[in-house]
């Protein structure tokens, strides 16, 4: 019995069933399982890919949104704020519009005052320079009434005139 | 084995005074034949002895193939040689040189040794071996060829067959051949199922395992031969300027090749110790789990308290000694699958 020889025969069938067993795995079994592994690998190494960008895409999405809501609350109190000063700006026009009105109005108030007061006027002037013509016939009628006054008054007026008249004519020498 | 060791001189010791009594000779024809025992289990045998039962053994006989030069071709089953007998001529050598091999004697009285391509118990565990690994093997791939392994990982068997495949595939033979590892993968993973699973074969230590595969030289000799081949018929030209003219100095190669011998010698040791480490290790491993079942039947008959103490002892060891085989199992086909790795990535190496 030695352990150490190798037995002919044993080597005979090992050599025969080892190279069956590996013909028709290599051929049917172990290229096919590791293939189908590493398509498998391949596909979960797109889908990790593919869940990283898709992250990324939501990232970006988020970022934009948040961007969006910024940018509207940013316009929001932009547009409050215009409102406001519109509404400042119109308040004062229609103050400004009322003021002049006013002005307006009491302008022409007062020139209306300053006709009435200047017709009254001058109806009173006229009333004036008609009762003072009736008080002037009554009293020249009364200081006239001889000949001898009538002669005196014409000579007083003449001279009076005569008097007005030179000192017209020095004026123009 | 230092274990071992003290349990034989612990056995030794306790045999003293029963030796030394006048009635030892009457056991010795009920002494069990450790010796015997064990290298019949570790040994080859023509056909598979399976137990003894009320004194009778069962053994499934087998069949044998002989070529004898004077006569031609003979098949006849192994229960025909069986326990003496002969058969045209055909018997089991008891002595010399062929112990328990098939001589046939010549009419003259002459022993010669036919060629002998016998299905022996090696053989038919061979065979067992590669039928369980090629089923497995396809049984696992069919599940690949009904689903789409993009879409899902297969459980069960098939999961346990994938993780086991592209362990060795990825952690081993990419490792060690490098980038070109896959035109050598399905060598380096048969090799690796077929002797992890004849190792594990080996453990069971009832009928369709027991047998010593691995642990035979002739077994893995032919497993480091595929080694040397692929490692030899695929070398680059790099490889072979390693060796016929390395880059040592120029007095070491010519005029004397001190350097080209040494490489050349290197190319067969290397599978060489493929071949030892593997049989020797799982050779040493059977070895010893008969050895501590054997302590059991030598201590019966040193009285029942040792026989005891020693059954428990020796169980204990037992499943120790299982428990590192199962570890041996795994260890030396992974072994082998990376140092075959190792020597065709040296083999594919580019100039660096």
């Amino acid at each position: 019995m030695n352990l150490l020889l190798p037995d002919s025969g044993l080597i005979f069938w090992m050599t025969i069933i080892f190279a069956i067993v590996f013909f028709v795995l290599a051929k049917f079994g172990f290229p096919m399982i590791t293939g189908m592994v590493e398509k498998r690998k391949t596909r979960i190494e797109e889908a990790i890919e593919a869940a990283r960008k898709a992250e990324e895409a939501i990232a970006h999405l988020n970022q934009e949104h948040e961007r969006l809501i910024t940018q509207t609350r940013e316009q929001q109190a932009q547009l409050k704020k215009d409102a406001a000063a519109e509404r400042d700006r119109m308040i004062a026009l229609a103050r400004e519009q009322a003021r002049v009105e006013a002005q307006k109005i009491m302008d022409e108030a007062k020139a209306r005052i300053a006709e009435e007061k200047e017709d009254a006027l001058r109806d009173m002037r006229r009333e004036v320079s008609v009762l003072s013509l009736a008080i002037a016939e009554q009293i020249l009628r009364k200081e006239l009434k001889s000949d001898k006054s009538q002669k005196e008054l014409v000579d007083k007026l003449v001279d009076e005139l005569s008097g007005s008249l030179s000192d017209n004519t020095d004026v123009v020498s | 084995m230092r274990w071992l060791n003290i349990i034989l001189v612990f056995m030794a010791l306790t045999c003293l005074p029963f030796t030394m009594d006048g009635s030892s000779a009457d056991h010795a024809s009920s002494e069990v034949d450790v010796s015997h025992m064990l290298f019949g289990h570790i040994g080859d045998s023509y056909g598979w002895h399976i137990t003894d039962w009320n004194g009778k053994h069962i053994t499934i006989p087998l069949p044998c193939i002989v070529y004898s030069s004077t006569s031609g071709w003979h098949a006849f089953m192994s229960s025909r040689i069986e326990h003496g007998h002969s058969y045209n001529g055909f018997s089991l050598a008891t002595e010399g040189r062929y112990q328990d091999k098939i001589v046939e004697t010549a009419s003259d009285g002459s022993v010669s040794r036919p060629f002998d391509i016998s299905i022996t118990k090696n053989v038919a565990s061979l065979i067992f071996t590669a039928l369980l690994l090629i089923a497995m093997i396809l049984y696992a791939k069919r599940w690949y060829a009904r689903n789409d392994a993009r879409e899902k990982a297969p459980g069960g068997f098939t999961g346990l067959v994938e993780m086991m495949v592209m362990m060795v595939n990825d952690d081993i033979i990419k490792e060690a051949v490098g980038p070109e590892y896959r035109k050598y993968s399905p060598y380096l993973l048969t090799a690796f199922f077929f002797i992890f699973i004849s190792n594990l074969l080996g453990i069971v230590p009832f009928f369709p395992g027991g047998a010593n595969v691995t642990g035979n030289i002739a077994v893995t000799m032919v497993l480091a031969l595929c080694t040397f081949f692929a490692v030899n018929m695929f070398a680059n030209r790099h490889y072979w300027k390693e060796i016929l003219w390395p880059d040592v100095p120029i007095f070491l190669k010519f005029p004397l090749p001190l350097m080209q011998l040494i490489e050349i010698f290197g190319m067969f040791t290397k599978p060489f110790s493929l071949m030892v480490r593997l049989f020797a290790n799982i050779m040493a491993g059977h070895a010893m789990i008969l050895g501590l079942v054997s302590v059991i039947f030598v201590t019966a008959k040193l009285g029942p308290v040792i026989n005891g103490s020693m059954t428990v002892v020796t169980m204990l060891f037992g499943v120790f000694m299982d428990c590192l085989e199962l570890l041996v199992a795994f260890i030396q086909a992974y072994v082998f699958t990376m140092l075959s790795g190792v020597f065709i990535g040296m083999s594919r190496q580019s100039e660096h």
